[in-house]
């Protein structure tokens, strides 16, 4: 049971998200610029600093959901983001990936955890200014996302095979579109 | 000094706003429908929620300038800026509606994590009167507020401890709202050519 009334049957953001139109409107198009909108990051790696810092705060439905789109972005590579959530040190990612998990791990924690070494380690390994700040943005981002979901208490299916074709919609379609009230079928 | 290279002299979330204009409108869309669209809870009250989530997150920015806004809302005497002050420090204590303090405090758990809040705090709320949509709304104000701060502290911007300068923010915000705004501009004076700020 949710803490207040929501429609029956949409997992996670689905169910606050079609009770509160006006403020859905704002959060899908911020989805949208900020893990599908043209950046030099790739979408599978903004997709990566979502699912990382949703499985940092135990976000089940955001950690499976974001994990699956950054899966799907990366051809159906599931094991490569099940390695980046248990230790991405050891992943098969870039150096500079790395650099910015590390970033958004700090902000995770609080805006004041990053220091000039966390962000000094990134640009050397060829990061930018933009993709400095939209890796911020993006972990700010998903440390309210995961508060919206979990906050309300929603309902969250378990089985990652449950997330799959939502990833692929999430991946493929984008986050502002119609019928994003549909709910995913069951696994 | 930043974590990354921001036009100068502008404070606070106004240096990122303006480095990268492609996230700005949603940002600003986000916080003009949370904190000023049509709402049971008055202006006032959410911009307090935001306030009380910004200093339990320590980001002097977002808690001076919202609780400037907040204390305008109510009037701006230097009573209303002692009543922020209250909340701030205690929210049980201050002269506040009890459902109100039932809000700040589920503000106060989505603060710490999503999986803080209780049945009961959601029940007492409700006791006190909140709808299901005001506890959706605190919910996604305090979480949209984990972000603002993040945003905020986590690109170390600069942050003038000016009184004065948050004064004229708050007004600034009351009189404009977040998406007529030109983050560019230094702050102009609000009061001179603008019509009395509409209360909440």
């Amino acid at each position: 049971m949710a803490h207040i009334h929501l429609p029956e049957g949409l997992p996670g953001i689905l169910g606050p998200m079609a009770i509160s139109p006006e403020s859905t409107k704002a959060l899908r198009e911020l989805a949208e610029v900020l893990l599908r909108g043209p950046n030099t990051l790739t979408s599978a790696e903004r997709e990566m600093i979502a699912t990382y810092v949703s499985s940092q705060n135990d976000c089940c439905f955001c950690q499976l959901s974001h994990g699956a789109a950054a899966a799907e972005h990366l051809g159906g590579d599931y094991e490569l983001i099940d390695r980046v959530k248990s230790n991405y040190a050891s992943a098969e990612i870039s150096e500079k990936l790395k650099a910015l998990l590390a970033i958004a791990g700090k902000v995770q924690k609080g805006g004041k955890h990053v220091t000039p070494e966390d962000v000094e380690r990134a640009r050397k390994l060829g990061a930018t200014d933009k993709e400095i700040h939209d890796t911020v943005l993006i972990a700010a981002a998903f440390c309210m996302f995961n508060r919206y979901v979990d906050g309300l208490g929603t309902w969250q299916p378990t089985d990652p095979r449950a997330y799959r074709e939502m990833g692929q919609r999430m991946a493929h379609v984008g986050y502002v579109r119609p019928n994003w009230e549909e709910p995913v079928e069951a696994a | 000094m930043a974590h990354i290279h921001l036009p100068e002299g502008l404070p606070g979330i106004r240096g990122p706003l303006v480095f990268s204009p492609d996230t700005t409108q949603p940002l600003c869309d986000l916080v003009e429908v949370l904190l000023r669209a049509p709402n049971s809870l008055t202006m006032a009250e959410r911009e307090m929620i935001a306030t009380y989530v910004s200093a339990k997150n320590d980001c002097y920015y977002c808690q001076t300038c919202h609780g400037s806004a907040a204390a305008q809302h109510l009037g701006g005497a230097p009573q209303d800026y002692e009543l922020i002050a209250q909340m701030k420090c205690n929210c049980e204590a201050a002269s506040l509606s009890d459902k109100m303090k039932a809000l700040l405090a589920i503000a106060g758990k989505v603060q710490k994590g999503g999986k803080h809040v209780t049945t009961e705090d959601v029940e007492r709320a409700r006791s006190h009167g909140a709808t299901d949509k005001e506890i959706h709304d605190t919910v996604l104000i305090a979480a949209a507020f984990c972000m603002f701060n993040r945003y905020v502290d986590g690109l170390d911007t600069w942050q003038p401890q000016d009184a004065e300068f948050y004064g004229e923010v708050g007004k600034q915000t009351v009189a404009l709202g977040y998406v007529a705004r030109d983050w560019k501009q230094p702050l102009q004076t609000v009061s001179s050519n603008r019509a009395a700020p509409a209360r909440p």
